[in-house]
């Protein structure tokens, strides 16, 4: 075609040459959501919008941070915190946001269990959050390393050592991550480079993937129902507004999205200014020193499952146990053996699953904070094996499914 | 046919030329991320062996580590079974617990509870005695001894002496 009349407007100007007419339908007024979803579909929104703030409050704080073991401490604790005009807002933001973060994936992920939409074609959107949820995990660990305080340096000491892999003595493995026999200068800077640029990266185009993985199977719904995504749009473009089981992407689904987005921020900024403590570990205002571990090493709240499933056992089989479960939830497709997608609350014995699994981690997570002691140890033990045994009793619950 | 033998030809061409640049690259990364060699060369730390007191846990440094020196009380000294005096360290007449203080699960610093004589590592609840065998899991084994030669009534950390070779290769640490 490549023939270009004079544009009779900047729209067509730039239509002619951009094709934004088309590029908005295929984006927004065409892109089609059933109507039956209720606001926990909004989580996926939400999360964009945490992204965009970590972002945004990130590039802030890279103005005056420094990445040298000597100054980082001092860069974000004075002149961050007390020299920069605001600089105490990012950091705050930066800060809730990487805490919130996750427990808005935590329900977007146990909501895609819930109504089953990680099946029937929707298995790459799954694989696709998952790998986004491993990505922010390394975002987060790489970020808690940069105020380069004592709990950055014990997490960093601590976590990096499990690249040792227990009984095969990795050592030199280890040594190659930090750049040094300890976290040191090497350690800081390449960790702040894959804090500020790798990963970042990485999540974006991750993102891109997310949504492109939506693009086919379109989302699911509170009933779990295949709708016929060609014909309720006719009918929708035909007038049948209300008879379609379908909207609009924008501006119809996005006004419901953003309201409830506009709940979350408020929320969000509440937490900003009046209770931002939570997301900045007191004993992480102490300068990282290499001889001294504090009294409890934790991590943050949003690793404590899988922490407390590293640690009741020996070191092997602890490492084994970790690397289960960092992976199994990637499985999940295969590992639920029934075709019915529909709300957990139809399908029986798997309803109880979840509902199990749910309250597992979160026992999981209330025992990884406290002192490995007496009867914490055996709570955390049981709860670490009940985790494995739900996944492995899963394909054997799903198989018998009745057809809802 | 002609043609397309051709583009396969080139294909093929082009696809060792990545091929080369491709393992070149990662050569190039993984090197870069390699320990610098001053790190390298920083590695030695020298101890004086005639200061320490009895019965006294002291932390000394050897490559950013805590290294933990305790000089056994006579009491320590003839109460030690097999496995305990294959980790003895002598200098002149005076026995050493010479250890890597880092607890050989994940790395924490095990405290020295003097009264209980044992080491007990927070971050997962290992213990160790007083002569660095590990006592309670998740740790797998005792603490790891640092290379070390002695030289009269000194210590030199991070190379490997005789006494030192004699436990590695009977695998008393790693
Ligand atoms: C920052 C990270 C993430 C962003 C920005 C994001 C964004 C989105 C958006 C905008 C949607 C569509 C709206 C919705 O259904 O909520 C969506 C859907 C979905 N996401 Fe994510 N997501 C993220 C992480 C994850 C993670 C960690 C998982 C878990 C494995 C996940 C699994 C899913 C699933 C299964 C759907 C489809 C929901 C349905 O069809 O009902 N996402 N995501
Ligand atoms: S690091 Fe000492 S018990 Fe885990």
């Amino acid at each position: 075609m490549a023939h270009f009349t004079k544009a009779t407007s900047v729209k067509d100007w730039l239509n002619q040459r951009l094709a934004i007419e088309k590029v908005e339908k295929v984006m927004a007024s065409e892109y089609w959501i059933p109507k039956n979803i209720n606001f926990l579909w909004a989580m996926g929104m939400v999360l964009a919008i945490t992204f965009t703030l970590l972002l945004v409050s990130g590039i802030f704080l890279l103005m005056y941070y420094q990445p040298d073991v000597k100054d980082a401490f001092y860069s974000v604790n004075y002149t961050i915190m007390r020299d920069v005009d605001f600089g105490w807002l990012w950091r705050h933001i930066h800060g809730v946001a990487a805490s919130v973060v996750f427990l808005i994936i935590y329900i977007h992920m146990f909501t895609g269990i819930y109504y089953g939409s990680y099946k029937k074609g929707r298995e790459m959107i799954w694989i696709s959050g998952m790998l986004l949820f491993v990505t922010f995990s390394a975002e987060a660990f790489s970020g808690y390393m940069l105020p380069w305080g004592q709990m950055s340096y014990w997490a960093g000491m601590v976590i990096t050592n499990i690249f040792s892999l227990g009984g095969l003595h990795m050592d030199g493995l280890v040594e190659w991550i930090r750049g040094d026999y300890v976290p040191a200068q090497a350690f800081l800077t390449r960790f702040f480079m894959l804090h500020v640029l790798l990963l970042p990266l990485a999540i974006m185009g991750l993102i891109g993937l997310h949504f492109a993985a939506l693009r086919i199977p379109h989302v699911n719904n509170q009933d779990g129902e295949e709708i016929d995504f060609d014909a309720e749009s006719k009918k929708y473009l035909a007038g049948d507004k209300a008879g379609s089981k379908v909207m609009r992407f924008a501006n119809d689904f996005m006004s419901k999205d953003m309201m409830v987005v506009g709940i979350y921020l408020i929320f969000f900024f509440y937490l900003v200014f009046f209770q931002y403590g939570f997301a900045l570990d007191p004993v992480n205002f102490d300068p990282a020193d290499g001889l001294k571990t504090p009294a409890h090493i934790y991590p943050e709240w949003y690793f404590l499952w899988s922490y407390e499933i590293l640690r009741p056992f020996s070191v092997n089989i602890g490492l084994m146990a970790f690397g289960f479960a960092q992976v199994i939830f990637m499985l999940l497709p295969w590992l639920d053996r029934s075709p019915n997608a529909v709300p957990a609350s139809r399908r029986g014995a798997f309803s109880i699953w979840f509902w199990l699994l749910l309250i597992d981690m979160i026992v999981l997570t209330a025992m990884g904070k406290l002192p490995p002691e007496g009867i914490f140890s055996t709570i955390g033990l049981v709860a670490a094996l009940a985790f494995i045994v739900l996944w492995i009793a899963l394909p054997f619950i799903t198989m018998n499914e009745k057809k809802a | 046919m002609h043609n397309s033998s051709r583009r396969g030809f080139m294909g093929k061409a082009f696809g060792a030329v990545a091929g080369v640049g491709v393992v070149g690259s990662l050569v190039a990364m993984k090197k870069t991320w390699d320990p610098l060699p001053s790190v390298k060369a920083a590695g030695f730390t020298t101890l004086d062996m005639s200061i320490y007191p009895e019965g006294e846990l002291i932390t000394e440094k050897w490559r950013g580590k805590p290294i933990f020196v305790l000089k056994k009380t006579a009491e320590m000294v003839a109460s030690q079974t097999e496995s305990q005096k294959a980790r003895d360290v002598v200098v002149g007449d005076s026995h050493f617990m010479i250890a890597i203080g880092l607890c050989t699960h994940l790395g924490c610093i095990p405290g020295y509870n003097a009264a209980e004589k044992s080491f007990l590592c927070a971050c997962h609840g290992g213990q160790f005695n007083w002569a660095g065998e590990v006592t309670k899991v998740p740790p797998p084994r005792g603490f790891d001894i640092p290379p070390f030669k002695i030289e009269g009534n000194k210590m030199i950390l991070g190379e490997a002496g005789p006494e030192y070779q004699a436990m590695k290769d009977s695998g008393v640490t790693l």
